[in-house]
């Protein structure tokens, strides 16, 4: 479990990115938290981690105040996935799965094992693990950053915008692949990302920021959608001009169901 | 003619080949100068141009800095050294390490620097200490760079070790420092052939190395026969 305690940030510029936030993130559950650019949510994320130090207030982690851990176990201890994968250029694919494990110390051939297992679970071959980061696409890319998340068997998982980069269809894949290891690993998830359609896909909770780390809503997307805060969240989610408002019409005795511009979504059954 | 013709017969002459002012003691004494220059400006220019690109900060100072002591002539820092000091190795030294600095101190921070800033957040994210994001992330990809910035140092060292004759050292400088004082052209010439074949070898060799470098920083570029894309 991770707990948000009044936590506020101001950089040492004097801009302010996140006043007063808090949030429960049960364990085993994904949390996304969405908004714009300037909505503090990267900030939020790395806050987790120590790789950001709030100006005020608190985060728990199990209970236990990260600001009394040493910054470098704590990372350690927890998966990051980042937008750019973020992978060592002049590492193999799979020493950079195995980066980690090193560092704490377990003994190569196990480290490696272990890597080709976890690359294997994130769905890519085997062919594959002996690469280098520039020899792989952008999606191969993004599943070695997820591997390396995981290699640990970390509780938790931050993951900081993993698909922004790749191309609608990747991230469809993507995004599936996710949820199945989800399903499976039931990691405790904090996830970042301004698209609202990978927020509703991916979270159990979502959280919609406003600037400087305001919540508009909390809630499940099916909460948000069925009953939205305030005009913010409605025009966020795209409720106000008609968008996700679906039809049904019936056609030949099927019922289909079309979208705000007439357009066949699907068939209702 | 007869001056090529002289100076091949200097070069060639094997008293030239042995002894305390022969040519092969002549090559050690100076590349043993070129070493110990070489390590005294790395003592200044390593943990400051690695505290300049890891932290970014002073950047500005550096560049001002090492801009100046470029600009600084090395036999006018080397007579002012002589006259607060004394004549001998160790001034000649501090003149050629003064002007050694500015080329390793930019190798080694513009190395650092050009790392990919996502590459450095993602390693110190996964859980490295800083050193271990100088030692396995920012050095390693730096290296080609580094190693260019110690080229050009050495180079410049090789070059300017022969004013160090000029107070009264050994070296290759003497060939041509001995040599114009008593109007001997061939030596002077021979002299000036050696220390650039010697100059040549070294960069060829600094050449190869940062090749293996630049393989090592991106392996994936510098293998022909991997780069098609697997996906």
């Amino acid at each position: 479990m991770i707990e948000f305690r009044s936590v506020g940030k101001q950089f040492d510029d004097g801009t302010r990115a996140v006043s007063d936030f808090n949030l429960v993130v049960p364990s085993h559950a994904t949390v996304v938290l969405v908004g714009s650019s300037g909505s503090g949510k990267t900030t939020l994320l790395r806050s987790i981690n120590r790789m950001v130090e709030p100006t005020e207030g608190q985060i728990l982690i199990d209970d236990v105040d990260v600001a009394t851990q040493n910054p470098v176990e704590l990372r350690r201890s927890i998966g990051y996935v980042m937008q750019h994968a973020g992978l060592l250029p002049h590492r193999k694919v799979i020493d950079n799965v195995a980066t980690v494990l090193r560092l704490c110390g377990i003994p190569k051939k196990r480290a490696l094992d272990r890597s080709a297992e976890v690359l294997g679970t994130v769905g890519l071959d085997s062919s594959l693990y002996t690469k280098y980061p520039s020899q792989l696409s952008g999606g191969q890319r993004q599943r070695v950053g997820v591997a390396r998340g995981l290699a640990n068997d970390p509780n938790i998982l931050l993951m900081d915008e993993p698909f922004g980069a790749v191309d609608p269809i990747v991230r469809a894949e993507l995004q599936t692949e996710m949820l199945r290891l989800q399903r499976e690993l039931e990691k405790t998830t904090v996830f970042v990302t301004h698209d609202i359609e990978e927020a509703f896909a991916l979270g159990d909770q979502v959280v919609i920021l406003k600037k400087g780390g305001e919540v508009a809503q909390i809630g499940t997307p099916q909460e948000i959608l069925a009953d939205p805060a305030d005009d913010f969240v409605r025009s966020f989610v795209g409720l106000e001009r008609g968008q996700r408002t679906l039809r049904i019409e019936e056609k030949d005795g099927q019922r289909i169901v079309v979208d705000e511009y007439g357009r066949p979504a699907g068939v209702l059954q | 003619m007869s001056l090529i013709n002289d100076t091949v017969a200097w070069l060639t002459d094997s008293a030239q080949w042995s002894g305390g002012s022969g040519i092969p003691w002549r090559v050690a004494q100076h590349l043993g100068y070129t070493t110990i220059t070489v390590l005294a400006a790395s003592v200044v220019a390593v943990p400051l141009g690695l505290y300049v690109g890891h932290t970014g900060r002073w950047k500005n100072t550096a560049v001002l800095v090492t801009g100046a002591l470029r600009a600084l002539p090395t036999l006018g820092l080397i007579t002012l050294i002589v006259l607060l000091t004394s004549v001998g190795l160790t001034p000649a030294i501090i003149a050629l390490a003064v002007l050694c600095i500015p080329p390793l101190l930019a190798g080694i921070y513009s190395g650092l620097e050009a790392v990919d800033p996502a590459t450095v957040d993602a390693a110190r994210a996964q859980g490295m200490t800083e050193t271990q994001v100088i030692t396995r992330v920012e050095l390693p990809l730096a290296l080609p760079l580094i190693i260019g910035g110690l080229r050009s140092a050495v180079l410049q060292v090789i070059a300017t070790a022969t004013v160090a004759a000029f107070i009264g050292v050994g070296g290759l400088g003497r060939y041509i420092i001995d040599g114009l004082a008593v109007r001997d052209t061939p030596r002077v010439l021979g002299g000036a052939i050696i220390v650039v074949v010697l100059a040549l070898l070294i960069d060829a060799l600094f050449a190869v190395g940062q090749r293996l470098a630049f393989r090592h920083a991106s392996p994936a570029d510098s293998h022909p026969q991997l780069k098609e894309k697997t996906a």
